[in-house]
């Protein structure tokens, strides 16, 4: 049954929307997933739980769709998945539901007029090499009657573009294209129905082939990054235990909680509002607020903030601040301002068509004027106003950005770093000084274990243990094993108790990973196999490559600094080591403050951040990076997320940015150099729309070849 | 030129073949995981052959 399995895994998803009553299905972002084998473990391994139907994996999105019993809740399977080694988020059914309408649309369109133009160009061919009489009549009538409906499909994303633009008095790339498109083919139509000898049906079906190819990439760049970074802000708590005066808890919403409640948080449980520890104590992620995963101990009286996840043992906290006033939302609110800044960016390709869309209006309109002033009588001044409208159309242009950044970031997504947009690019080539975070973004962020205490079969127990729980230090542990290629024993039994830690059972020995008696001041924690004892301790290590990093940026003429909300000391440690200016204890307010500052001397400013304290800082900078270990919100803000233990993708983004907009510059200096030559030659009437179709291929030809030098760019070694 | 008659249909005919699987592998969700699909191909079905 070789093949049927192979099948069953490979078939397409849609089996999975086929729901009968029992079943639901729950999609699963679930960003640890690098291999063929995640995809085979999960997909196999997960039927296997009780209630679990089926469990499709899309790649590409990082998500897993389950078809399940309603017998078994979200809690259960996000469980499951952990104990497969996958850490995991529930997700709303389809959040990118508008965007990848969207990108199948353009595909659609792209495909249709890819049929469109192969049969049109067929026929034309066989006119141009000699049919005449009723044949040319016939094949006039046969491509109009492929190529209307194919225009009035394929061309709608221009089309409706364009009239959103005209609506607002403005123009953009997409007006010249419409007005050509649309007078070309009644052009060709009156030429049929009265029996003419041209028709250019195949010059405006290929243009709008050629131009879809070019969104169709650009989508599909955006659309990748987007869902590979998959960020939402979904592990705050979406309702909270309330503890009534008679002792009695009830769930509430987090939009109804109101300041003053007594809430109960469970071990494992997000927090839904910011508040004061009541009774209780226990250690905290906050992750999510500062990007440090080191767990942070409460007891009476500490404040906590929602966003943050109860690590270790039951609490009571009363609220403080609930729903819209929360420290979270408050910082997601400053994030959304200082992102609308940015929006005012005018990316270079908008720059050039509302200079160039006026003159190729102009000039098509001034070729008619004057050919019917000649006396050329209006059908032939119309031809040539059309040639002059499709030569002089900005194609070279509109692929002049898009190719090159589809191909820029094509070459740094495989050197680890994912590009979100493409004026991203524009904007990191701008950048003159760049300002970093510390924890987490110059160091790794993430508590490495020192495991050469352990021998390999305590090793195969640390992580048998470890890879069960999500606490950061059990998962710091797990990453250090799973490096050096240790297998997990199997283990029985393994329970994980809030304020002790990890138990487990191997052939009647009792295992456990648990808290150090010891001292508080450095992270450790100490493996149990039977009667002996073993500690592992855990540290933050800088980036391998800070210096080197630092240093490249230096000789592209940026100046770096550290900006972090870490304390003094710890932040001048780090400074001096690589000799750089720093200011610490710095709030997400004044980070902002600092970010506005450094623009209004004309300077702009790279932020590289990872904690959602960063993330205004990030929404307002010129350009941003944030590494993947960083909070979603984080992600979400940055322009570029870097993965992996290397800095250097930094340097390497500003690099290949740079290098990309040369390229740009290229591609238009050739698109220009091409119309000043082509557009003397189209206003005197010497080039048919037919020629003018395929010059504009070719020099989109050549645009596109150009732009494909930059996909070793990020390969050479930085300079 | 009696030929046309049956070697245009037949033309438009393969083209709108092509055109109809394109939009039927688009709707059927096989472009929605390009990456899964290169990874697939290395999955090694472990199961026996026990049928």
């Amino acid at each position: 049954m070789v093949c049927r399995k192979r099948a069953s895994l490979n078939a397409p998803a849609d089996t999975l929307q086929a729901n009968t009553e029992a079943t639901r299905g729950t999609r699963f972002t679930v960003p640890g997933m690098r291999c063929a084998g995640c995809i085979a473990k999960i997909e196999r391994e997960l039927p296997k739980v009780d209630g679990v139907l089926a469990a499709r994996v899309n790649f590409s999105a990082k998500r897993v769709a389950i078809e399940h019993s309603s017998a078994i809740d979200e809690d259960a399977l996000s469980d499951a998945l952990l104990h497969l080694g996958f850490e995991a988020q529930p997700v709303d059914e389809n959040p990118l539901g508008h965007e990848a309408a969207e990108r199948k649309q353009l595909m659609r369109a792209l495909g249709v007029s890819g049929f469109g133009m192969m049969n049109v160009m067929l026929l034309s061919v066989s006119i141009w090499s000699g049919a005449d009489g009723a044949t040319r009549d016939l094949f006039h009538w046969l491509s109009a009657l492929i190529a209307l409906p194919v225009i009035a499909y394929a061309g709608q994303p221009f089309f409706s573009s364009a009239w959103m633009a005209l609506k607002y008095r403005r123009t953009n790339m997409d007006v010249p294209i419409s007005i050509g498109v649309v007078l070309a083919t009644a052009l060709s139509l009156y030429e049929t129905i009265t029996g003419g000898a041209h028709a250019y049906f195949e010059s405006a079906v290929m243009l709008l082939f050629f131009l879809l190819a070019g969104r169709a990439l650009d989508a599909e760049m955006r659309t990748r990054t987007r869902a590979e970074i998959g960020a939402l802000l979904g592990r705050m708590s979406k309702s909270a235990s309330v503890v009534a005066p008679d002792g009695s808890t009830r769930r509430v919403p987090s939009n109804a909680l109101e300041p003053g409640m007594l809430v109960l948080v469970a071990a494992g449980e997000g927090l839904a509002a910011d508040g004061e520890v009541e009774s209780g104590s226990s250690a905290i992620d906050n992750a999510m607020l500062t990007g440090e995963s080191t767990p942070e101990r409460i007891g009476i009286g500490s404040i906590v903030h929602a966003g943050a996840i109860n690590l270790e043992a039951p609490f009571q906290m009363r609220l403080t601040q609930t729903a819209d006033d929360t420290v979270l939302a408050e910082i997601a609110r400053l994030m959304d301002e200082a992102g609308q800044s940015r929006s005012h960016y005018v990316r270079i390709a908008d720059r050039a068509s509302r200079l160039y869309a006026p003159v190729v209006h102009t000039l098509a309109a001034l070729a008619f004027a004057g050919w019917m002033l000649a006396g050329a009588g209006w059908h032939q001044s119309l031809v040539i106003a059309i040639a002059v409208l499709i030569i002089t159309c900005p194609c070279a242009m509109g692929l002049a950005v898009p190719t090159a950044q589809v191909v820029a970031s094509g070459a740094l997504l495989k050197r680890g770093l994912l590009i979100k947009d493409g004026s991203a690019l524009e904007r990191l080539a701008e950048v003159d000084v760049a300002l970093f975070d510390k924890t987490g973004t110059l160091t790794l962020g993430e508590p490495r274990a020192d495991i050469r205490s352990l021998d390999d079969s305590s090793r195969s127990f640390a992580l048998a243990l470890a890879q069960s729980s999500r606490h950061p230090l059990s998962r710091g542990l797990a990453d250090a094993l799973r490096l050096n290629s240790v297998e997990p024993v199997h283990l029985s039994d393994i329970r994980e108790s809030s304020g002790i830690g990890l138990t487990g059972n191997w052939n009647g020995v009792q295992v456990a990973l648990e808290r150090p008696q010891s001292d508080q001041t450095t992270l450790a924690t100490r493996l149990r196999v039977g009667e002996e004892l073993t500690t592992i301790t855990f540290h933050d290590p800088l980036r391998e490559d800070c210096q080197a990093t630092l240093d490249t940026l230096s000789e592209q003429g940026i100046t770096s600094s550290i900006l972090s909300g870490d304390r003094q000391q710890a932040v001048d440690g780090v400074a001096a080591q690589f000799g750089l200016d720093a200011i610490a204890e710095i709030s997400p307010q004044g980070k902002l403050a600092e970010l506005e500052t450094l623009r209004a001397t004309g300077r702009r400013p790279l932020m590289i951040g990872d904690g959602l304290n960063d993330g205004p800082a990030l929404a307002a900078a010129h350009a941003s990076l944030a590494p993947g270990s960083a909070s979603d919100a984080s992600q979400q803000a940055a322009d570029a997320v870097f993965i992996g233990e290397k800095l250097m993708p930094v340097a390497l983004a500003v690099k290949v940015a740079r290098r990309t907009m040369e390229i740009v510059r290229q591609n238009f200096g050739f698109a220009i150099g091409y119309n000043v030559l082509a557009i003397p030659l189209a206003l005197f009437g010497f080039v048919t729309p037919l020629i003018a179709a395929l010059a504009m291929s070719l020099s989109s030809l050549v645009v596109v070849a150009n732009s494909l030098r930059l996909a070793g760019s990020a390969k050479e070694k930085p300079q | 030129m009696t030929g046309l008659a049956f070697l245009i249909p037949i033309a438009l005919l393969m083209g709108a073949a092509g055109l109809a699987a394109f939009l039927w592998a688009m709707r059927s969700g096989q472009f929605d995981d390009m990456d899964g699909a290169a990874h697939r191909v290395l999955i090694d079905d472990e199961e026996d052959e026990d049928a």
